[in-house]
């Protein structure tokens, strides 16, 4: 009989692993939901790891008030069924500054809504221990990222003082005030991530479907009309277009591609033969080279 | 991607189906940049197409604007991933990367050659199934090759590669290829690696990386690729025996009590017989409880929940063994020190010692002595520095339950963490338990007890106090600048102390930093007070440190 466990199994097992320790660990954890597709998968390993009981964290989702309405039904939903507290912060300073996407930039508005945000929500509830789905594949400056990421006392990140990972034993001391930030995905890659929703039918927000939607070309990306408070500028029109979304954010920001693919084996076949990488459909990383490792010391996650 | 196009096309069910057995390897690359071996990683990368257009167009500006190549394509740059360092031009820490094959996942630990090489070394080699050594075929094996191969070797790594690289600018000769291999094998035998594999490359063009070379006809082993997709690391871990660490308790009510964790070897079946390590207590498991159903087998690796026939004491730290086979349990231990900060081993300090199985407040006793890496010899040493490795005495303020590394990579690793600053400070490898008196017996002997006055301080209304009536060994003090500081405002130190032969220690202190003393009697006790030393009357007034 073959008793060597196979890639997905040996992830699975990494990532429960570490979400377990956590818990262990620290006094007052929580798990960031963005809703997408990797926080599905944390999700799910989340519940596997404390089965039969329910995960022991609540579910923080910072909200930008721009997240795609059909995110938002399947956030409260999978909160309902997981029967898990979820916490939605709004950086409400923001939205009484009127910061917009559209107004603001993708980078200033980044930052107050969703760095800000975050930051606030860690502060007001004072968390310990922040789970996120971030992985090393998605981002050169990712790739150095520890599992148990340390930050100081003002959620600053120091690629120079992180404290070296070895075997799976993790450091989990912090004094008050700091915090780490945890990502029980680091050693996924985007195929991985597919494959296990795939093999554990895991539930995904609708959006990563193609289907016939509401479009707009803008900056060489499609844009979803998600809502009335995009303004059409000059010369743009509304395209019906059959769409999906392989990264999922703020509306705005988000890029669709054009696509037919309405299965999760054909998403995954429309990955594989695919010639860009997944991070390609998000403005916030465009602005230059080191721009993620730039967000990433001031707290962005 | 490397991936079978044809058959995503056409059938992807069915791709999903062969991809579902695919295994994982990690593995780890050892050298410099000077060996190429950044461009070796890009271009494993690269060929098993794992670089997807857009990545490709940075690239492509990123060669022309900071690459190594002439504005042809530098591999190199595909990995750097942190700004500081781009600049700088090194790596300065281990990265992750990812790729994969029909066949297997791949992680690979990337660490630089140069700088903190043990520290980031050691740090990748210890999740690492297989090394690949780099060599600059020009060159040869080179001392720090020696050194890659004994830090990876240490970490329990048994499997090597030794890549020749840079085999064109040699016009890919094979009595020198033969040669490096000749000599490494010589000097990697008392490291005991199960296989050595020596593969004539070049990372820049890509010859053996994928595809076999043309230029080397007379080569009939295996490419690059070959070798890390067909390897077999034999899964040795399930073949031993059980081990469990209790990372949780799941209780979620009174008729469910789940003891979770990581199996670190062996396998479980239900009925099996368990033994709780620190009280010996054996029972039986009822279940493995999963969310997708109850297993009838769990193997190593898996992370698993076992519910127990009998009601007995288990928490988190606990190790449950295999009844006949159980594993060490002491408080003393001898074991391998890697230190990996840069402020030095202090022998007699309480750090915490946290392994599988438990976190534990311990002390460094002795060393027995330090390895030199680059000879491997061993020399006495008093105390150990950033990325020294030495072999130490440990005494854990209660007993806990480990293997020996050499038998267990789980269960018989450790780290060390400050309680100050909480710092990672050390890795650690079990080799034995200790006699509890030979620990004993070097705790109370010549290990001198360095104590920083600066950590000491406790400040109250009654001012300041350090007690070291409770220090039964030699001492030797030390301040830190913000100490020294807080005197020259003025402030002052009351030391008690537990005789008068800890008064050179604190004599020496004050004489090197300019501080004065008066030392007084309280019945039995003798204490003294500790300050700046007064400005001369005439200059009263001027800042309070013109005398130190």
């Amino acid at each position: 009989m073959n008793r060597n466990l196979t890639h997905l199994q040996q992830l699975e097992a990494e990532s429960i692993h570490i979400i377990r320790e956590v818990v262990a660990e620290f006094e007052n954890p929580v798990m960031l939901y963005s809703i997408g597709k990797d926080s599905a998968v944390m999700l799910h390993l989340a519940r596997k790891a404390f089965y039969p009981a329910s995960p022991p964290f609540p579910l923080l989702h910072v909200d930008t008030t721009w997240k795609f309405r059909d995110m938002i039904t399947f956030r409260d939903r999978m909160a309902r069924e997981c029967g898990l507290d979820l916490i939605v912060h709004v950086n409400r300073e923001g939205v009484d500054q009127g910061i917009s996407p559209f107004t603001h930039g993708s980078a200033l508005y980044t930052d107050v809504m969703k760095t800000e945000g975050l930051k606030q929500a860690l502060d007001k509830y004072k968390f310990d221990a922040a789970f996120g789905g971030a992985r090393r594949d998605e981002e050169k400056s990712r790739a150095k990222e520890r599992i148990f990421s340390f930050r100081s006392a003002n959620h600053r990140w120091d690629p120079k003082s992180q404290r070296p990972e070895l075997w799976s034993l993790y450091n989990a001391r912090v004094k008050p005030g700091e915090s780490i930030r945890v990502f029980p995905l680091s050693n996924w890659t985007e195929l991985d991530v597919w494959q296990y929703i795939h093999l554990e039918n895991i539930p995904i927000v609708p959006l990563y479907y193609a289907a016939v939607r509401p479009v707009v070309e803008r900056n060489g990306m499609l844009i979803m009309v998600d809502d009335d408070r995009l303004e059409l500028q000059p010369g743009e029109e509304v395209q019906q277009k059959s769409v999906r979304f392989r990264t999922l954010g703020c509306y705005p920001l988000t890029g669709a591609v054009e696509s037919t693919a309405a299965t999760l084996p054909e998403i995954i076949q429309e990955m594989l033969l695919t010639r860009t990488s997944e991070r390609q459909g998000r403005l916030i990383d465009h602005d230059q080279a080191g721009s993620m490792e730039k967000k990433k010391q001031e707290g962005y996650f | 991607m490397a991936h079978q196009s044809e058959l995503i096309e056409k059938d992807i069910l069915a791709y999903l189906k062969s991809q579902e057995e695919k295994s994982l390897l990690r593995f780890i690359t050892c050298g410099s940049v000077d060996d190429g071996k950044s461009t070796l990683i890009g271009r494993l990368l690269w060929d098993s197409k794992m670089v997807f257009e857009d990545q490709l167009a940075a690239l492509e500006a990123d060669s022309r604007r900071v690459g190594t190549q002439g504005g042809a394509i530098d591999y190199a740059l595909l990995l750097d991933g942190l700004q500081a360092e781009r600049e700088q031009g090194i790596t300065i820490d281990v990265a992750y990367r990812f790729f994969s094959t029909d066949k297997r996942k791949f992680i690979v630990a990337d660490t630089p050659g140069h700088e903190q090489y043990t520290r980031n070394m050691v740090t990748g080699a210890s999740t690492a199934q297989v090394a690949v050594i780099l060599v600059d075929a020009r060159k040869g094996l080179l001392t720090q090759t020696r050194r890659h191969s004994f830090l990876v070797s240490l970490v329990g790594i048994r499997h090597v590669v030794l890549a020749v690289n840079k085999m064109d600018l040699i016009g890919f000769d094979r009595q020198r290829f033969e040669a490096i291999l000749n000599d490494y094998r010589q000097f990697a035998l008392p490291l005991g690696f199960s296989s050595i594999t020596a593969i004539p490359i070049s990372a820049l063009n890509g010859d053996n990386i994928i595809e076999a070379s043309e230029s080397t006809p007379w080569y009939g082993g295996p490419t690059l690729m070959n070798y890390l997709e067909t390897v077999r690391v034999e899964d040795e871990s399930s073949r031993q025996p059980f081990r469990l660490p209790v990372q949780w308790v799941n209780r979620p009510h009174l008729d469910f009590r789940g003891f979770c964790g990581t199996i670190a070897s062996g396998m479980v079946r239900p009925g099996d017989e368990v033994r709780v390590a620190s009280s010996g207590k054996t029972s039986r498991v009822a279940r493995i409880v999963t969310m997708n159903g109850d297993l009838g087998e769990a193997v190593a690796g898996q992370a698993v929940t076992l519910t127990l026939e009998d009601e007995i004491d288990i928490s988190r730290g606990e190790l449950l063994s295999a009844p006949d086979l159980p594993p060490l349990y002491a408080s003393s231990l001898q074991a391998h020190l890697v230190w990996l900060h840069e402020e030095p081993l202090q022998p007699g300090k309480s750090y915490l010692v946290k392994s599988a199985a438990s976190v534990i407040p311990g002390r460094v006793v002795s060393l027995q002595h330090a390895v030199d890496v680059n000879s491997l010899e061993q020399k006495p040493a008093a105390t150990l520095g950033l990325n020294e490795i030495g072999v130490a005495l440990l005494q854990l303020d209660r007993g806990a339950a480990f293997d020996s590394y050499c038998q267990n990579r789980q269960t018989g690793s450790f780290i060390v963490i400050d309680r100050l600053t909480n710092a990672t400070v050390a890795a650690g490898m079990v080799m034995a338990a200790a006699p509890e008196s030979a620990a004993e017996e070097s705790a109370g002997s010549p290990a001198v007890r360095r104590i920083n006055l600066g950590e000491l301080l406790i400040s109250g209304d009654e001012g300041n106090l350090v007690d070291l009536s409770e220090e039964s060994g030699e001492l030797e003090l030390a301040v830190t600048p913000q100490f020294l500081e807080a005197l020259a405002r003025g402030n002052r130190v009351l030391i008690t102390l537990r005789d008068p032969s800890q008064l050179p220690p604190v004599a020496l202190l004050a004489f090197e930093n300019h501080l004065q003393y008066t030392v007084s009697r309280v019945g039995n006790r003798i204490s003294l007070v500790l300050s700046a030393v007064a400005p001369p009357a005439a200059e009263a007034g001027a800042p309070a440190d013109a005398g130190l």
